[in-house]
């Protein structure tokens, strides 16, 4: 049952992530996120991680994806773009080698913490226990890192406000 | 194989040792019953809504098709089924044809977690016992209940965004552009609203909240105050495009909205999708703030007791009823918002009161959880208004400095 399920999650994972890669189509590209981000979803489910599931859906396939799809919109970029000119000459190389990187570095973390499969998890403990656990150590141990990222996000959003205003001279 | 976890119960029948038929036929008939009352509410709120409206029109609406019209849906259905399916020549095929889908869903799949009846009363958690095996009257009781319905709405904003822009058309691209922002402006008040009755129950399972709804004075309407429910009364009926919220589909200003290009089954999808979110989201209303299933007692007296063990859905659908009803009344008294007004109201005024609100009652929780002594009560009430107040005038004071930047340098586009 769950390998089913771990194939099925798996294989919606990656067909998005190949599907964001391979369509020309922007829109098309958001939408093979949004499938990317099911599949995650329904592993965080098959680890009995609801509420991270639940999360993962409302964040980012209910928000984040839908602001691209904004941009998208209304930018009017949904045309298939020109691949041939590029504007950051060094964008290419340095994106190869840093997703080589990102694969080795993941791999290396996937060989080095294959000794937890099977140790004992809080996710098992039955009801939404689960939640309780996570908001206690959000708003206790990692109460600081927790501010301080709402203090960041608060600080992008004010900044983008204020860069992005354009200041019109009054003509009378 | 990895030995099988105790599951947290979606639902208690899964929870047997010995697995046979019964399980899943019960599983089997409740997903057949909540498809059915999904299909058939929506039927009935259709025809409910042109009769009232007709009714407050002074007209008689439709009254041909069966006894008081009741089988006009199903007529108007038929005939969609068979109109001529139009796809345009500049649409997104793929896109248009997957978008109707992405509304219709989400509408249907918010029932599967409310929970239809059943008795909750004196602390009782709601479980019936069908066919010698244990379960609930709801289709599944998953511990992130409500976030999961959150979940779905952020999904059915896909349903409108997509259909918007992949007909290729100007208006529907307009309404889909403000459909989307009016629906997650909302999602936010609606989000902040929630969180206080879920504060006041201590659990995000929507049987667990009918269950902490025992009495009257334990209903959410009343122990969070009044002022979440306003808010989410007010967020959901933005949330679910009606009037006075149906900027997305202003017939005056761009033509039918999201749905423009759309006609016979795809456009019956939608407009299915539409009434079916109005009927499941009262339905959420009622679970959160108004005890779902939970009887309203006169002394010890039961409305509904001679039902015996439909009592409990008997309210829930007394009370749904009532919300429709609030719904159609919306509809028909109300002028449609001009769209700054909607932002307005949306940014300046639930976000903020929901929050204050959130802030006064967590205080408060704070208070009850420490057992505080009077005067220690008195002090938090006294530091939260402080805080309140003070949070309310730099909040008046920004949007003074913005007025007046903007009377300064004329508007920025």
């Amino acid at each position: 049952m769950e390998l089913i399920v771990f194939v099925l999650a798996s294989a919606m994972v990656l067909s998005g992530a190949i599907g964001v890669v391979l369509f020309r189509n922007p829109v098309h590209a958001a939408l093979g996120l949004v499938l990317t981000l099911f599949g995650v979803a329904v592993h965080f489910v098959s680890m009995e991680a609801h509420f991270l599931a639940a999360v993962q859906v409302i964040v980012y396939a209910g928000a984040i994806v839908v602001l691209f799809l904004f941009v998208i919109m209304l930018l009017g970029v949904d045309r298939a773009e020109d691949l041939t000119i590029e504007p950051l000459k060094l964008q290419r190389p340095v994106a190869i080698v840093l997703g080589a990187g990102v694969t080795v570095l993941v791999a290396g973390a996937v060989v080095r913490g294959a000794d937890t499969l099977g140790r004992e998890t809080n996710a098992s403990a039955p009801g939404d226990s689960n939640i309780r656990a996570l908001a206690r150590s959000l708003y206790s141990d990692h109460v600081l890192a927790f501010e301080l990222t709402s203090v960041l996000l608060i600080v992008a959003v004010a900044g983008t406000v204020v860069l992005t205003r354009r200041l019109k001279k009054s003509e009378g | 194989m990895i030995a099988m976890l105790p599951v947290p119960a979606v639902d208690p029948v899964l929870d047997t040792e010995s697995w046979w038929w019964q399980p899943l036929a019960i599983v089997g008939l409740k997903v057949l019953v909540v498809f059915i009352i999904g299909l058939v509410g929506t039927m009935f709120m259709v025809w409910f809504e042109r009769k009232i409206v007709a009714g407050m029109q002074n007209r008689i609406g439709p009254d041909k098709a069966g006894p008081f019209g009741l089988l006009q849906t199903l007529a108007d259905g038929i005939k969609l089924f068979f109109k001529e399916d139009l796809i345009p020549e500049r649409s997104d095929r793929f896109v248009f044809k997957l978008a109707p889908f992405l509304a219709f869903v989400p509408a249907f799949l918010i029932w599967s977690v409310i929970p239809l009846g059943g008795d909750f009363t004196d602390g009782r958690d709601g479980t019936v016992e069908w066919f010698g095996q244990i379960t609930r009257v709801q289709l599944a009781d998953p511990p992130v209940g409500v976030l999961l319905v959150l979940a779905l709405s952020s999904i059915a904003v896909y349903g409108v965004m997509l259909a918007g822009w992949s007909s290729g058309s100007k208006y529907p691209l307009l309404g889909s552009v403000r459909a989307s922002a009016q629906m997650i402006s909302y999602e936010a008040a609606l989000g902040l609203s929630l969180a206080a009755v879920l504060m006041a129950a201590g659990t995000l399972s929507t049987s667990g909240i009918v269950a902490a709804q025992d009495q009257l004075t334990d209903w959410h309407l009343l122990s969070t105050g009044v002022v979440p429910f306003v808010v989410f009364l007010i967020a959901m009926t933005a949330e679910l495009n009606r009037p006075p919220f149906d900027l997305v589909e202003a017939e005056q200003e761009i033509v039918g909205g999201f749905h423009t290009e759309y006609s016979s089954i795809r456009f019956a999808l939608f407009f299915l999708a539409e009434f079916m979110n109005v009927i499941s989201m009262s339905a959420l209303l009622v679970t959160l703030f108004l005890g779902g299933p939970q009887p309203l007692l006169i002394g010890s007296f039961d409305l509904f007791a001679v039902l015996g063990p439909f009592g409990g859905t008997a309210w829930l659908l007394l009370k749904v009823f009532l919300f429709l009803y609030v719904y159609v009344w919306f509809r028909a008294t109300l002028p449609r918002l001009r769209y700054d007004q909607l932002m307005d109201l949306g940014w300046k005024v639930l976000i903020p009161v929901a929050l204050g609100w959130f802030l006064l009652l967590a205080a408060l929780q704070l208070g009850r959880d420490n057992d505080l002594s009077q005067v220690g009560y008195v002090t938090l009430v006294i530091v939260c208004l402080v805080v309140l107040g003070l949070g309310y005038l730099l909040f008046t004071a920004a949007i003074s400095v913005a007025r007046r930047n903007r009377d300064r340098e004329g508007a920025a586009y």
